[in-house]
């Protein structure tokens, strides 16, 4: 098997985000992520909607189509399912998917589409110039909304969840271990795995994460999640997560009597949904924000089931050629 | 037979059958156009049906009807005014009054013409024939269709509905022994049909039969038709096929002609989705249909599968077109084959989506942003939409381009004789894959300078990678560009791709008489109504000729050179006149007079030959 370095899945192409844009270490993520799972850029489609983010299937070396707004999903899917050979990633931000986009958004998960989606949430739109998006948080004053947004923001991993979605991760823009984790563990699930992108925005909504991303307090403010481990985070590792009564709870070991035995182990595999959603909607300052694969659930997926489908009738008929199908038609000599 | 019964000898006859939407007249219509057409009559059919799946039984927005026109020379329409009228209700009666023939025939339930049913209707006496001002030439028969059928089923188990049900099959045994029919060939068809449902085959035979058989004892004074062979018809294989599956057909037969798995991604639309449930059912010729959550979703996954290397197309009716317009642009941008099959209805907006219409001709033309040329061509009866459904699927295939084609619910849900056609017949396919020698040397838009189409790189093919969208390109790099000089040589060799298309398709050809005063133009669907007002005409010694349209953009070379040399020129459509502003736009200097009727009807023969006598006259 072929080996791969990041840099075989660089293009010739100039980056044109701005400089300091959280964009620019995404895409590094994603070039060792794909040098990481292997797969010839020729094998590889990189499909995506309009936006800033949509922007990066020039800066990757592979098959590439920078589509229309909100369409990425939809396009992405039919890639796939008609050829399923193709590692496809769908890459989108907060407008393109989640406004304009959400209905295919939604449908792509429900079916369980083999996509690798990166969503970029920087909660603004940047590209035309700072305008509120379906993620801003309430309040939130841009340019058409100048006394701030009356608007309640989407959480994207509630979408999935909502939509039957069988993956979802999380990773922030800087944080490139976790970036290239999951975006590995994100090609290699079978069905359509969404991994949000916590990026920054440093010309329209600069800071939006800054909270989560405070370099000396980034460890006691996230947890990265890991299945089949006990979920702690904190600068000392000494931080949990327990169940009290139906909600999540922090807690210290060594506080109260709590030992490393009480902290939950996360089950990324569980179908059942109750705790994968407790864990999206954690936010400080009372939690801290939960990262790394949060749900992966193995499904069927729509791809394959429509090739078994197609496979099974084509053994089964006796029906093979064109001219075949036309004799089963009612006919006469005239 | 009964000795009083009298044999009339037609060459062309009309039938129509009109019932609640609940009453099988469709099911009804279509065999009897099978038997006829398998004793060598020409047919052509036509069902109109409500949108309403069950309107209140016996009400006027229930109304299903369908209407055949068997004839032993070419039959080009499903015919203006019917010779026999089988009607189920006082409301079909009421909404087919009008189009029955001087001396024709009314058979009719009589079980259903009760006060309780001339109230349902909105009749305000107890007869309705007088209401409606039906003229006495034409006969009244009646028939007690329903208690015969209730009669004719006694000695089964079945419940009133499904008994009530049966009646349309008493009235296919009573119109196949007036035709003079044999029951056999129906009950071949039963048996096809209800292959799995023995007992309702049993009692559809049983009733089928007793409709026959009463016939006989029906007024001696009825004429029973006799439609002899056609001798027009030229040999071969013949089936009965309406447009929306000839279409679906055609793009298997392009699918195989050219080795690429078909795909088609769709949403439900009138009168569009059969072409979607019939492919739906093609997994054995290997198709891929996705039933998307919108139409934008539809024509996106089907770009995503072209990307990918399929032949991919989408299916919608005007509505849908107008959701698919931007998707259309990409495939115009990024020069992707894309079949977009539209078969129009009555709009504008939701409008009226079982009846006909020719008036999405101009979004199809020009409903795009941007200098977004795309190839459009219409079909022209129900079985030539296989065809130019494959012409569809080849010309987009060979040009990297999106092409519309327009059907319309005439055609699409009205049938016609299609003789079989061979895969080995077929014209090649031939896309312009990238060649081997190419490899690394080809950018996106790397292009034949000739013809102006660019070379396909399909992902998974080494040495191929690129990167291809909606934005504009550099004409030799393929990166994206903004720069001035570019746009306008990409703009100019998009429009030249298409522009040269017209070298592919074959001239425009005139009917009718070769000096003829008048030309009429048409285009799409109503080629058979305008060419049987033309022959008419002929027959009266008239010069009148016919230029009729298949190919719109590009238009055939000739196009130019054929209209100049007529001195008057009618442009006859189902719109208020967009095939006439379009061709203004196309050949200077030439006066287009029109004739448009937008009813969500056909035109019938009878106003084209008055329109045409009046221009023949000035």
């Amino acid at each position: 098997m072929t080996t791969y370095t990041a840099k075989d899945f660089k293009s010739d192409q100039y980056v044109r985000w701005c400089p300091g844009c959280g964009d620019h270490a995404v895409v590094a993520s994603l070039q060792k992520a794909m040098a990481e799972i292997g797969v010839n850029p020729e094998q590889t489609a990189v499909i995506s909607g309009i936006g800033c983010s949509s922007r990066l299937p020039y800066y990757v070396s592979t098959y590439g189509f920078h589509t229309i707004h909100g369409r990425g999903a939809a396009i992405a899917s039919g890639v796939k399912i008609a050829n399923p050979e193709l590692t496809v990633w769908q890459i989108t931000g907060d407008g393109d998917c989640l406004a304009i986009g959400g209905n295919h958004f939604i449908h792509s998960i429900r079916r369980n589409i083999d996509l690798n989606v990166l969503l970029f949430n920087n909660q603004i739109y940047g590209l035309t110039k700072g305008q509120y998006s379906p993620t801003t948080k309430k309040g939130f004053a841009t340019k058409s909304s100048p006394f701030g947004t009356v608007e309640r923001p989407f959480h994207p991993g509630e979408l999935v969840i909502g939509s039957r979605g069988t993956f979802f991760a999380r990773a922030l823009d800087v944080d490139i271990k976790t970036s290239v984790d999951v975006m590995t563990a994100g090609a290699q699930h079978k069905g359509t795995a969404v991994i949000e992108m916590l990026v920054n925005c440093i010309i329209f909504n600069d800071g939006a994460h800054g909270w989560l991303a405070h370099k000396d307090e980034r460890a006691d403010r996230m947890i990265v999640l890991k299945h089949g481990e006990p979920m702690l985070f904190g600068k000392e590792n000494n931080k949990g997560l327990v169940l009290d009564g139906f909600n999540l709870k922090v807690v210290t070991i060594g506080e109260n009597g709590i030992t490393e035995k009480d902290i939950l182990i996360h089950d990324a595999h569980s179908e059942d949904y109750t705790i994968h959603s407790k864990l999206i909607l954690m936010k400080g300052p009372d939690f801290p924000i939960a990262m790394g694969v949060i749900r992966s659930v193995a499904e069927e997926t729509y791809d394959d089931a429509v090739h078994h489908q197609i496979d099974e009738i084509q053994n089964k008929t006796s029906i093979k050629t064109f001219d075949e199908l036309l004799g089963t038609l009612e006919n006469w000599e005239m | 037979m009964s000795e009083d019964i009298k044999f009339v000898e037609k060459e062309h006859v009309v039938i129509r059958f009109s019932g609640d939407s609940g009453d099988g007249m469709q099911l009804t219509g279509t065999l009897f156009s099978n038997i006829s057409a398998i004793l060598g009559n020409e047919i052509s059919t036509f069902p109109d049906y409500p949108s309403e799946i069950r309107a209140p039984q016996g009400t006027l927005g229930g109304v299903s009807g369908f209407q055949v026109h068997l004839g032993s020379s070419t039959v080009y329409t499903p015919g203006d005014e019917a010779d026999v009228f089988v009607v189920m209700n006082p409301a079909a009666l009421k909404v087919n009054a009008t189009g029955i023939k001087k001396n024709g025939i009314i058979i009719f339930d009589v079980d259903s013409f009760t006060e309780k049913d001339f109230e349902k209707a909105g009749f305000t006496s107890s007869n309705p024939f007088q209401e409606l001002n039906i003229s006495d030439s034409i006969q009244l028969v009646p028939a007690p269709l329903s208690s015969l059928t209730k009669e004719s089923l006694s000695g089964f188990d079945f419940d009133l509905k499904t008994i009530s049900r049966s009646k349309n099959m008493f009235a296919l045994g009573l119109v196949c022994f007036l035709f003079n029919r044999p029951i056999e060939q129906a009950i071949h068809f039963l048996e096809n049909k209800f292959k799995k449902k023995a007992d309702i085959l049993k009692a559809n035979i049983k009733v089928l039969v007793d409709g026959y058989n009463y016939g006989q004892n029906i007024d001696a004074s009825i004429s029973i038709f006799q439609v002899n062979k056609s001798h027009s018809i030229k040999p071969g294989t013949y089936t009965n096929i309406n447009g929306n599956k000839a279409t679906a057909w055609g793009l298997i037969a392009a699918s195989k002609k050219s080795g690429l798995q078909l795909f088609l991604g769709s949403y439900p639309i009138t009168p569009a989705t059969d072409i979607l449930h019939e492919l739906s059912e093609r997994k054995d010729m290997g198709v891929i249909t996705v039933q998307a959550e919108d139409e934008i979703a539809g024509i996106c996954t089907s770009i995503g599968a072209s990307f990918a290397g399929n032949l991919a197309a989408t299916s919608t009716s005007g509505p849908g077109l107008a959701l698919k317009s931007e998707a259309i642009g990409l495939a115009v941008m990024a020069e992707l084959p894309l079949v977009v099959v539209n078969v129009m209805r009555g709009g504008p907006s939701t409008g009226m989506p079982t009846k006909t219409e020719q008036t999405d001709l101009l979004q199809a033309l020009y409903g795009r942003n941007g200098e977004s040329p795309a190839v459009v061509m219409a079909a022209s009866t129900p079985d030539n939409c296989f065809k130019y459904a494959y012409m569809a699927s080849k010309i987009a295939l060979e040009n990297m381009t999106p092409v519309i084609l327009l059907t319309d619910g005439f055609i699409g849900n009205g049938s016609s004789l299609w003789k079989l056609p061979k895969l080995a017949e077929l014209p090649e396919i031939k896309p312009p894959y990238v060649t081997p020698e190419m490899k690394e040397k080809v950018k996106v838009t790397t292009r034949n300078e000739n013809s102006k189409i660019r070379y396909w790189a399909i992902p998974g093919m080494e040495g191929f990678a690129h990167r291809n969208g909606g934005l504009e390109k550099d004409y030799d790099k393929g990166a994206i560009s903004t720069d001035a000089a570019n746009h306008q040589k990409m703009v100019n060799a998009r429009q030249q791709k298409i522009t040269n298309i017209a070298q592919q398709i074959p001239e425009l050809k005139v009917e009718g008489c070769v000096d003829a005063d008048v030309l009429v133009i048409g285009w799409g669907s109503t080629h058979g109504h305008l060419i049987s007002a033309i022959n008419s005409l002929k027959k009266e010694n008239k010069k009148i000729a016919l230029a009729h349209f298949n190919y719109i953009n590009p238009l055939p070379k000739n196009t130019a050179e054929v209209i100049r040399s007529y001195k008057k020129v009618v442009v006859c459509e189902l719109n208020s006149g967009q095939f006439a502003t379009f061709l203004r736009s196309q050949v200077e200097g030439v006066h287009f007079y029109q004739y448009n009727k937008v009813e969500g009807q056909p035109f019938t023969v009878l106003e084209l030959k008055e329109c045409f006598k009046n221009f023949l006259k000035n």
